[in-house]
């Protein structure tokens, strides 16, 4: 299996606070790798730094052979790495499919259209008009991911997909998965659901307080294990 | 919990303290030994210095950029016009009366204004000042457009006690306005200012009114330039409404206080002086020195964070008029103590 | 009776010079949220441009539009990559001041390479022939061009900003800075693609201003609070609100110079504080901010 992206000793702070303290992190091509842990263990500054968002100050990152730990970040977006951020962020002066499109203006071709898209979350093409902030959250959460897709990614990264959505409207957003996979993306996701991130995930990481507490394969980690690292016990 | 204190005092601005009282003895001497261009333009630095403070005390501390004190310039000239050349009333009562207008005015002028934000609020108190300006160019009795001289309000007034008196009274405003703007720094008021500027959201949930602190400063500082500006007049003796409601004034002013260093009382005061040595030295080349002081100003707003003050200021840690509060524990205490230290 | 139509039409028309001159300023508040003080001096320059290409190149002054729109849009885009885009952010005070002194350069630059003396773009008959309505109302041609031009160049701006890649990534980056960036758009290059565009409409704005009346140096500040009059007048964030308030504005300043010459300019502010104290929002509000 090749590896797709890998970090070294990534070191990053969060304003004035440091936020991680030498991650080494590592994700093959195809997979889908979960990172959970606590509010504030650095999970969001961890993907903020491999897109480029935040500078890290020591270590590095190297994506399909490629550093881009100093690189800007919209080059690293043309270069098939994508973000879901945290809380959306659409575009609110753009409606929704203008919101999809502006997802695929700089990026290479590939099996995302729009009309991928629209296959792939239905009831955003009837809402296709639509100012994207006057959706409900979880059709927006929809337009993030569709956003995304747009530049074809070899590389998805979602930070906290659950976040503020009702348990049936995350497992739908979940169940797209396994399409995105097939159409050649690894995934990298942050959960604060640690159920839903095993579920979803292969292998999983476990940040405390800007640290990997814990690594290994989803199916071979103890609930009990898991929630020692999680909190920082041992 | 240990004993604190609160103390505000530096090593060296103790020393300030002492030079600056000597200053103020050298400067009150003057009229007795220096030239008559020595004083006006004394009188000159010292008007500057405090339009500099006052302005600094609005936008630095109170987050008020304001474009548009040329108004409040305009109504302290107009009222010497009105009142002392047209009325006869004694000038230097008419000069108290101008501060007090310009306040007044700007009371509803500020509920107006405050309507807008940030830049817009700035170039909003152009747009006001320059309806005074338009006011004072139609009102033919004051003078109308072309102006008018005013020399009449002083005959009668030895010449010398003129220019004596004059240069007290700037040098009273000049430097009261550096006493004046220390000490409101630190009263209480000073540190709900301060508080705002940092964060106007955290300041209201404290229950401090931003709307009240931001009324008080505008109207203060509207009756402080009236003030000024009938002094201004009453120096030049020859007003129009193009010179007293000119944007010039907020030109130099800004950028004296952006150069000399903006959010600090050292700042202006070195603002000024450099504001008048550069006109020392380039006044002959025109356009060219106005050119400059932009440049300069672009160029200290670009690299120097805090103007050449500010440069100083981190350089060597000194602060001459200190209004930061410092927490230090009370003698006598035990163990080692904790220094917090909040910014200016 | 007369005496009203021709007034509201004076002011109307004046009202599309207006609008032309606020457009670039709109759009930098739209989607920069920068104020620039230095706008109205900015169109003096660009007169000044019409100017000096009209002399030495021997073209009609609307021929100049061609020169003087592109080289006044790559002025823009440098202005704003390499000097106000370290301004851009929380806090508005480097923005408000660079743009202060940059206002004072220009005036003064101006000053000294073309002296005070008044000037003006000969536009040959152009500049004197007009309409005749009815029995005593008379529309100047140009000033109908004017209008015009400025309601063409606000349907075009309106067709970039809505259906265009380039007008959707100025209404993101005007949302959101940092997360356009995933997108693959370079923040600091899209603002300077604005300003580019704001500063193309003040290269037609200077240069039919240099044609409408004479011009010196310093006159670019009342342009830049007549820009800014109109624009909150009419309300943020919308191009046709920009041209409405123009018109109100024109519309106030005729009334004005009607009741008495020296009282025009100052109905136009007038309207401007009354708008202020009444629907601070402006005419027709789009955005968010104020």
């Amino acid at each position: 299996m090749s590896l797709l992206l890998e970090t070294r000793g990534l070191t990053a702070f969060y304003g004035d606070f440091q936020a991680l303290y030498g991650i080494d992190f590592e994700v093959e091509v195809g997979e889908v790798v979960a990172i959970i842990g606590a509010n504030g263990a650095g999970k969001s500054t961890f993907l903020r730094s491999l897109v480029g968002l935040v500078r890290p100050v020591g270590g590095g990152i190297r994506f399909d052979g490629d550093t881009i730990d100093h690189v800007p970040a919209p080059v690293i977006a043309r270069r098939g790495l994508a973000l879901v951020p945290e809380g959306r962020r659409l575009f609110p002066s753009l409606n929704v499919e203008e919101n999809l499109m502006i997802g695929a203006d700089r990026a290479s071709a590939g099996p995302w259209t729009l009309s991928a898209v629209y296959d792939l979350f239905p009831i955003l093409r009837e809402r296709r008009m639509a100012p994207a902030t006057a959706l409900s959250g979880g059709q927006q959460q929809m337009v993030a991911i569709g956003r995304a897709l747009m530049g074809n990614p070899r590389l998805l990264l979602c930070d906290e997909l659950s976040l503020g959505l009702a348990p049936i409207v995350v497992k739908d957003i979940y169940a797209i998965f396994p399409h995105i996979r097939a159409a050649g993306a690894a995934i990298v996701l942050v959960e604060q659901d640690i159920g839903q991130a095993l579920l979803a995930a292969e292998r999983v990481y476990c940040f405390q307080e800007g640290r990997v507490s814990l690594s290994g394969r989803a199916a071979e980690l103890s609930r009990e294990r898991i929630s020692q690292a999680y909190f920082g016990l041992h | 919990m240990p004993e604190v204190a609160v103390e505000t005092a530096t090593r060296a601005s103790r020393a300030a303290a002492v030079l600056f009282s000597g200053l103020i003895v050298l400067v009150a001497s003057m009229p007795w030994w220096a030239g008559s261009g020595t004083m006006r333009t004394g009188v000159e630095l010292l008007y500057y210095l405090a339009l500099a403070q006052i302005w600094n005390l609005m936008a630095g501390y109170g987050g008020l950029i304001s474009f548009g004190q040329q108004a409040f310039i305009g109504i302290g000239g107009y009222t010497l016009v009105l009142f002392a050349y047209r009325l006869g009333l004694d000038p230097y009562l008419s000069l108290v009366i101008g501060a007090v207008l310009a306040g007044l005015f700007a009371w509803p002028m500020s509920k107006l204004l405050f309507r807008l934000r940030g830049a817009y609020f700035a170039v909003g108190t152009w747009i006001v000042a320059e309806c005074w300006r338009l006011v004072f160019a139609n009102w033919s009795w004051l003078g109308g457009g072309s102006g008018i001289s005013i020399t009449a309000t002083v005959r009668g007034i030895d010449p010398w006690w003129r220019e004596a008196l004059a240069f007290w009274l700037a040098a009273l405003i000049g430097l009261g306005s550096i006493a004046g703007v220390y000490l409101l720094l630190r009263s209480r008021f000073g540190l709900a200012l301060m508080a705002l500027r940092d964060s106007e959201a955290a300041s209201e949930s404290i229950g401090i009114s931003v709307a009240q602190v931001k009324t008080w400063i505008y109207v203060a500082a509207a009756a402080a330039f009236g003030l000024v500006g009938g002094l201004i007049f009453l120096t030049k003796l020859r007003i129009s409404p193009d010179s007293a409601v000119s944007i010039n004034w907020s030109v130099t002013i800004v950028f004296i206080v952006v150069i000399g260093g903006i959010g600090t009382i050292e700042g202006p005061i070195v603002g000024v002086i450099l504001f008048f040595l550069l006109r020392e030295y380039l006044a002959d080349y025109g356009a060219i020195y106005m050119i400059a002081f932009g440049l300069l100003a672009i160029a200290v707003m670009l690299t120097l964070k805090g103007g050449i003050w500010g440069v100083v200021q981190r350089r060597f840690d000194v602060h001459l008029f200190p209004v930061q509060r410092r927490v230090r524990q009370a003698q006598g205490a035990s163990g080692g103590g904790f220094n917090v230290e909040t910014s200016t | 009776m007369a005496n009203v139509v021709d007034t509201l039409l004076q002011g109307t028309l004046l009202g599309g010079r207006y609008a032309l001159m606020a457009l670039g300023l709109s759009l930098a508040f739209g989607i920069m949220r920068l104020v620039n003080v230095a706008h109205g001096d900015f169109i003096i320059l660009a007169a000044y441009l019409a100017l000096v290409t009209v002399n030495a190149l021997d073209l009609h002054p609307l021929a100049a539009l061609l020169i003087v729109v592109p080289v006044m849009a790559a002025l823009g885009y440098a202005v704003q990559r390499g000097l106000l885009n370290r301004a851009v952010g929380r806090d508005i005070m480097p923005a408000l001041l660079i743009t202060f002194g940059l206002s004072v350069i220009i005036q003064n630059g101006l000053l000294e390479i073309f002296s005070a003396d008044s000037r003006r773009l000969q536009a040959g008959a152009l500049s004197s022939i007009g309409l005749l309505l009815g029995e005593s109302i008379s529309i100047g041609w140009f000033p109908l061009m004017t209008l015009v031009i400025a309601a063409l160049v606000i349907a075009g701006l309106e067709q970039l900003f809505r259906h265009s890649r380039l007008g959707r990534a100025f209404r993101a980056v005007s949302d959101d800075p940092e997360i356009v960036q995933l997108m693959g758009y370079d923040p600091r290059h899209v603002y300077a693609l604005a300003m580019a565009v704001s500063f193309g409409t003040v290269g037609i704005a200077g240069t039919l201003f240099g044609i409408g009346t004479i011009f010196d140096p310093a006159l670019g500040p009342p342009q830049l609070l007549f820009a800014f009059e109109a624009v909150i007048i009419g309300g943020l964030g919308s191009l046709w609100g920009t041209l409405a308030g123009s018109m109100v504005l024109g519309i106030a300043q005729a009334v004005g110079f009607r009741v008495d010459p020296g009282w025009g300019i100052l109905f136009g502010h007038a309207a401007f504080l009354m708008i202020l104290a009444v629907r601070p929002q402006g005419l027709f509000p789009r955005t968010r901010d104020a």
